[in-house]
């Protein structure tokens, strides 16, 4: 094989990858946005009101609101590849980890003057706290081999109810500007703060990624668990570890959400985060019964769903509709990925085919 | 159609992605008759059979049935069902979780409402005149599998149908049980049902069966009248080939000796969950060796042992003279054993990732977590193999599933190889795949005894295990009743033994 | 073969099939947890009233549960009741008090939304093979959004003929106990748990004496099997979902009439509650076993056991949700392990005849 014919091979590959759902996703709704009016993309340099020159503009707040389904999105993906099933406890579990960061920094007075531990340590705290969670969720999926869907409905539901008892139903508030940084803007940067952390994950994950086997084992196990048992694999394991990992990026969602507003709000906080997350993966083009996955696709398409929410807000859609718009995405999309759909249209176009090449 | 006829089937194919599993297949089943369907694995019977249930649809070609005018279309088992159709297929397609006597009655006849005592009352009566030991009030799953597969048989037997099919039901009996079933068959051959018997066991097909349709790889090979085709020339229409062509691997093995001083692995009074009883075992340096026996007799169950693929209950194991601890794959691979499973597409590929991935995915799994290869190291260890193995495939990226079932296999080979063990424990690698990679995959066999690997063989066909083996571990139900080695290798000595008797003591 | 007792006793367990063994242990459950309650918490759970108050507080969560059971005994599940039972609740209040229609065609609302979600959920599971939680996740947060489009704010219903149906109590004849005032006072149930018995008593001979009913749990318990039986799979799980959401609509008027307002947090959670009762009351969650009885039983264990928890001194509101899921988690490990004793005990005794 020549170079050149592997070149040419790879870039028709391309065409077919999974990043071209999300990618034709981000162009339909960019021209629908410029025939609405294209003032939707103005980016601004303002002051906000610490007095730091920020960027400000839908895109921004696309780039900013959609860090934590980005986040989330990673983990998802994974869970999603070796399990074949999603984690629906993810917005309950952000709620907890939230609550438990914002206990560590209050102390014992909801209100406090100034924080009373560490941020890192009050974030750690949130991590174990996560984990724990993603490590309940993991015990009940592989071990107990109960459906993911199912088993994390526990935590769907109790996740809220947690949450509002580690705080004893308070309301904690931090009065100190430090920790907003995290869901704002840190001075002297333009750029808001949640879509740094987003970057740094994605970077990371990467990272991992590329120097472990976590991408290749978990594909193996979501693809046939007899057979990855069967080289060595312990599929048990695999699994339970995509939910830690789960659980850590549930942390740092966790801890952009409550920064942004220096409080928590247990029945709000996060509500339908879970959908988005699993509507980012599905929208990346992966499989939502397991296997094969492309992690860009799925980071890519968690700002897609931003997109498409930003874009809803713009269309004056009240925020407790959107549920409703967003489902209606989600069921178009795995009706269009449904095999027996996909295999109807394939006939359809060979039929076409053949009759084309019958005329001619 | 022709005369006396009750299904003729004209010209069917049927083709899924990467394989044409059936090509103008003609078959036709008179009245009154036992028709055995015969090949070898993967030579299309369950395909034709699926098409004949309407389980699948077929692509082309027509189908005929008596009572019914032009072409019929099947469209499901429900219809097949109603035209007069029955099965019993290999697996047992029962529900575990209801009554004997709902699997009896379930689907079938109409009436929103179910009368239990009837049912019952008509299961036990149906159960006693077979001389099934269930209960009709029983749940299935309670049962064991022998006695799920008569009442499967029973099902079937009492729906008014004109054509039964009988797809390996016999896997799962004792010689009483298909005794039995034998006697049934023979009354319903007279009663005017046409029957389609799939079997494995030649025996069994010169006992109860008129005529004998042959298929290979997909293609119409013949339609026989029983006596007009002795058993040999049976064989070889179903290998597609006469017994010359055989003779060349033969004559390597001449060449072959096996060190036996030096024993590659051995085990002592291993156990399983899987049901088999404690067995011992071992293997020399540079020696092939086989398990045989009928399905479901423990061989593989015995294998997946030595490979902790099953839970190990007890047993003491040695490798290269030292006490090792295998309970889990890992293990066993980290002392250089590997192991070929033999249901290829449950337990051996993975699917939708690339041959690449497939190849090197146990190598890395050894070498650890935390140190993959670069991609081009394993871009080189792919074409290695492929070259080396003559797999075809487009490219080492093509996802495993899209290859033939022989270049799958030759995918998996080479996954082990590529971990580079001594002991190499090959599960029916050669089931379901075309002639040519079969003997490839004996010659692969032969070679690596030659290199000093020790491989232990299992296949269903016994003269592949006599043309690659040196020593037989002969299983019958669930243990070691015998090995043979040296003048002992031979068709007869073996079906003896698996059959008992002398080999018993 | 040397414990011989427990031997069998765990043989009779092994014989017995898998629905009546899951029977018997959440009707074992409920009485001991109804005892301990009346043990522990004082004569309160003996004065047949506070037996009538959980019926009439569970009438609408025990009819979409059984839908729910049906749902998980063929195989798949369906989160989408909560959701249908908030729209129906939201969309028949709309209905009585802002155009002034009658009870009679709010009830047609309140089945055609059922009918309706059970129409999309229902092919999209059967024909398109999509699984079963995705679409109904789908369903539930649509049910929740279109709740909030089709009115945002909470009210409470002001219709007359609909008021006068929300506090008609059936007394039950001789039950009944004595008042502070020394008057013998009958206890009573609302219309509601009539529907809910009734809903039980037909499923429950549905399930059992009917062809379409075995088809259920035959589907359930293995899908190939069932195909090659000659059973019209797709059709079945069709079936499933159908029931499934009629009997949220059903079970969510039912909610609105016990509440009589609509809002869009109504029946939170509610989805989680079905499916807890419905395991608790023995129905797997893989398919094949289960029962509409148990189901009723699941209900009164959950509400009994929230009862206790409540007057126990663990009265905050969050309580509920982590008893609930505490209890679902529970069974559902007890499911998965005895399931997989019978299974080896099945298979060891098999390798030793």
């Amino acid at each position: 094989m020549s170079p050149k014919a592997k070149k040419s091979f790879q870039i028709s590959d391309l065409f077919r990858s999974q990043m071209m759902i999300p990618v034709i996703a981000i162009l339909l709704l960019t021209i629908f946005n410029l025939i609405i009016g294209p003032s939707f993309f103005n980016i601004r340099l303002e002051e906000n009101n610490l007095g730091n020159a920020v960027l400000s503009g839908n895109l921004i707040t696309i780039l900013d609101n959609g860090s934590e389904l980005a986040i989330l999105a990673i983990g998802m993906t994974l869970v999603t590849a070796a399990s074949g099933g999603q984690d629906i406890s993810v917005g309950a579990t952000i709620a907890i980890a939230g609550s438990a960061i914002l206990k560590i920094l209050c102390g014992d007075n909801p209100h406090p003057e100034t924080m009373q531990a560490p941020i890192i340590l009050a974030f750690l705290v949130g991590i174990l706290a996560a984990m724990a969670c993603g490590a309940f969720n993991g015990i009940l999926v592989a071990y107990f081999k109960i459906q993911p869907m199912v088993a994390t409905l526990i935590l769907f539901t109790a996740g809220r109810s947690i949450a509002a008892w580690i705080n004893n139903n308070e309301l904690p508030i931090i009065k100190d500007i430090e920790f907003s940084y995290f869901g704002g803007f840190i001075p002297g940067i333009a750029v808001p703060t949640p879509f740094l952390i987003a970057v740094v994950c994605v970077i990371v994950i990467f990272l991992v990624m590329k120097f472990t086997n976590l991408g290749l084992y978990t594909q193996s196990v979501g693809i046939n668990e007899n057979a990855s048992k069967l080289i060595g694999l312990n599929p048990v394991t695999i699994k339970f570890m995509t939910f830690v990992i789960l659980g850590v990026c549930v942390a740092v969602c966790g801890l952009i959400k409550v920064s942004r507003i220096s409080s928590i709000n247990y029945s709000v906080i996060a509500k339908d985060i879970e959908m988005d997350a699993i509507l980012a993966v599905a929208l990346g083009g992966n499989a939502l019964s397991g296997g094969k996955f492309s992690m860009a696709a799925s980071i890519l398409g968690a700002y897609v769903i931003q997109y498409l929410t930003t874009t809803l807000y713009r269309m004056k859609v009240p925020a407790d509709a959107l549920p409703a718009y967003k489902a209606v995405v989600v069921i178009l999309l795995v009706v269009l990925s449904a095999p027996t759909v996909r295999e109807f249209f394939s006939k359809r176009s060979k039929k076409l085919k053949t009759t084309r090449r019958g005329v001619a | 159609m022709k005369e006396h006829a009750v299904l003729e089937m004209k010209n069917i194919s049927k083709t899924f992605p990467g394989v044409r599993a059936l090509q103008n297949v003609d078959f036709t089943l008179c009245e009154g008759e036992i028709h055995a369907l015969m090949g070898e694995n993967g030579a299309g019977k369950s395909t034709l059979i699926k098409v004949i249930t309407g389980v699948y649809d077929k692509d082309n070609g027509e189908a005929y049935l008596a009572g019914h005018e032009g072409p019929v279309t099947v469209h499901s088992p429900q219809e097949a069902q109603k035209l007069g159709i029955s099965t019993v297929y290999q697996e047992i397609t029962l529900c575990p979780n209801l009554s004997v006597a709902e699997n009896m009655f379930i689907g079938r006849g109409s009436g929103a409402g179910l009368n239990w005592k009837k049912m019952n009352a008509d299961t036990n009566r149906i159960l006693q005149s077979l001389d099934i030991p269930a209960k009709a009030n029983q749940q299935l799953g309670s049962c064991s599998l022998a006695v799920q597969q008569m009442i499967a048989i029973a099902r079937a037997v009492d729906m008014e149908c004109k054509v039964l099919i009988l797809d390996e039901p016999t896997s799962s009996l004792d010689e009483q049980e298909v005794k039995k079933l034998f006697n049934l068959m023979r009354d319903l051959k007279n009663k005017g049902v046409g029957i389609i018997f799939v079997t494995h066991f030649l025996d069994q097909v010169y006992e109860v069966c008129d005529k004998i349709t042959v298929l290979r790889d997909g293609k119409l090979v013949g339609e026989y009248e029983i006596k007009d085709l002795p058993r040999v020339q049976l064989v070889a229409k179903m290998l597609g080939k006469e017994m010359d062509d055989l003779s060349d691997i033969k004559g390597e093995q001449g060449t072959y000796t096996s060190d036996r001083s030096e024993v590659v692995y051995e085990a002592e009074g291993l156990q399983s969950n899987a049901g088999i009883r404690p067995f011992n075992f071992h293997i020399n340096k540079g020696e092939v060796n086989g398990f045989t026996g009928l399905l479901g007799s423990g061989r593989s169950e015995c294998v997946r042992a030595i490979f902790g693929a099953d839970r190990v209950l007890h047993g003491k194991v040695k490798k290269n003279g030292k006490e090792v601890h295998i309970h889990k794959p890992i293990e066993a691979m980290k002392n250089g054993i590997a192991y070929l499973p033999e249901d290829r597409k449950r337990d051996g590929i993975i699917g939708d990732l690339s041959v690449r991935e497939n190849i090197i995915l146990a190598l890395q799994n050894l070498k650890g977590f935390f140190k993959p290869f670069s991609k081009s190291q394993t871009y080189k260890f792919a074409d290695e193999y492929i070259k080396l193995l003559d797999i075809k495939t487009a490219s080492a990226d093509t996802p495993i599933k899209s290859l033939s079932g022989g270049n799958q296999q030759k995918v998996i080979v080479a996954r082990w190889l590529l971990a580079n063990p001594d002991y190499l424990i090959l599960d029916e690698p050669t089931r379901g795949i075309d002639v040519g990679t079969k003997v490839d995959i004996q010659k692969l066999v032969l070679q690596l005894a030659a290199e000093g690997k020790s491989v232990t063989f299992i296949s269903s066909e016994t003269d592949e295990m006599l043309r690659t083996c040196s020593r037989l571990i002969v299983m019958r139900d669930r243990q070691v009743v015998g090995e043979l080695s040296g003048e002992d290798l031979t068709q007869n000595k073996i079906m003896s033994t698996i059959a008992g008797g002398e080999a018993k003591s | 073969m040397s414990k011989k007792k427990s031997g069998g006793l765990g043989d009779r367990i092994r014989k017995m099939s898998d629905t009546n063994l899951l029977l018997t242990i959440t009707i074992i459950v409920f009485f001991a947890m109804y005892i301990s309650a009346i043990a522990f918490m004082g004569s309160g759970f003996l004065k047949p009233q506070t037996f009538c108050n959980i019926l009439n507080n569970q009438a609408a969560l025990i009819i979409s549960a059984c839908g729910m059971s049906i749902v998980m005994i063929t195989g798949g599940i369906d989160i989408s009741v909560g959701g249908v039972a908030a729209l129906v609740s939201m969309s028949c209040a709309v209905h009585l008090d802002y155009q002034n229609g009658s009870v009679f065609t709010a009830v047609l609302i309140a089945l055609g939304i059922g009918l309706a979600f059970g129409l999309v959920q229902g092919f999209l599971v059967a024909y398109l093979d999509i699984q079963p939680f995705i679409v109904s996740l789908a369903g539930m947060f649509f049910a929740r959004g279109m709740t909030t489009i089709v009115n945002t704010k909470p009210f409470n219903v002001a219709h007359e003929g609909f008021k006068a149906l929300k506090e008609t109590r059936l007394y039950i004849p001789g039950l009944g106990s004595v008042n502070k005032k020394g008057a013998f006072v009958n206890a009573y149930v609302e219309i509601g748990v009539v529907v809910a018995l009734v809903v039980v008593l037909v499923f429950f001979i549905v399930l059992r004496w009917t062809r379409q009913g075995r088809n259920f749990y035959a589907v359930g318990g293995s899908r190939q099997s069932a195909l090659m039986l000659g059973i019209n799979v797709k059709r079945t799980r069709f079936y499933s979902h159908l029931i499934c959401s009629i009997l949220a609509g059903i079970g969510g008027f039912v909610y609105f009439m016990h509440v009589g307002s609509g809002s869009a947090s109504h029946a939170q959670g509610m989805e989680m509650e079905a499916i807890a009762s419905s395991i608790i009351g023995g129905t797997m969650l893989t398919g094949g076993v289960g029962n509409v009885l148990g189901t009723l039983f699941g209900v009164l264990s959950l509400s009994t056991i929230k009862n206790i928890v409540t007057s126990a001194g663990f009265d905050k509101a969050w309580w509920t949700g982590i008893t609930v899921a505490g209890m679902l988690c529970i069974f559902l490990v007890i499911q998965s392990v005895l399931m997989s004793w019978k299974k080896k005990a099945m298979s060891g005794g098999d390798g030793n005849s």
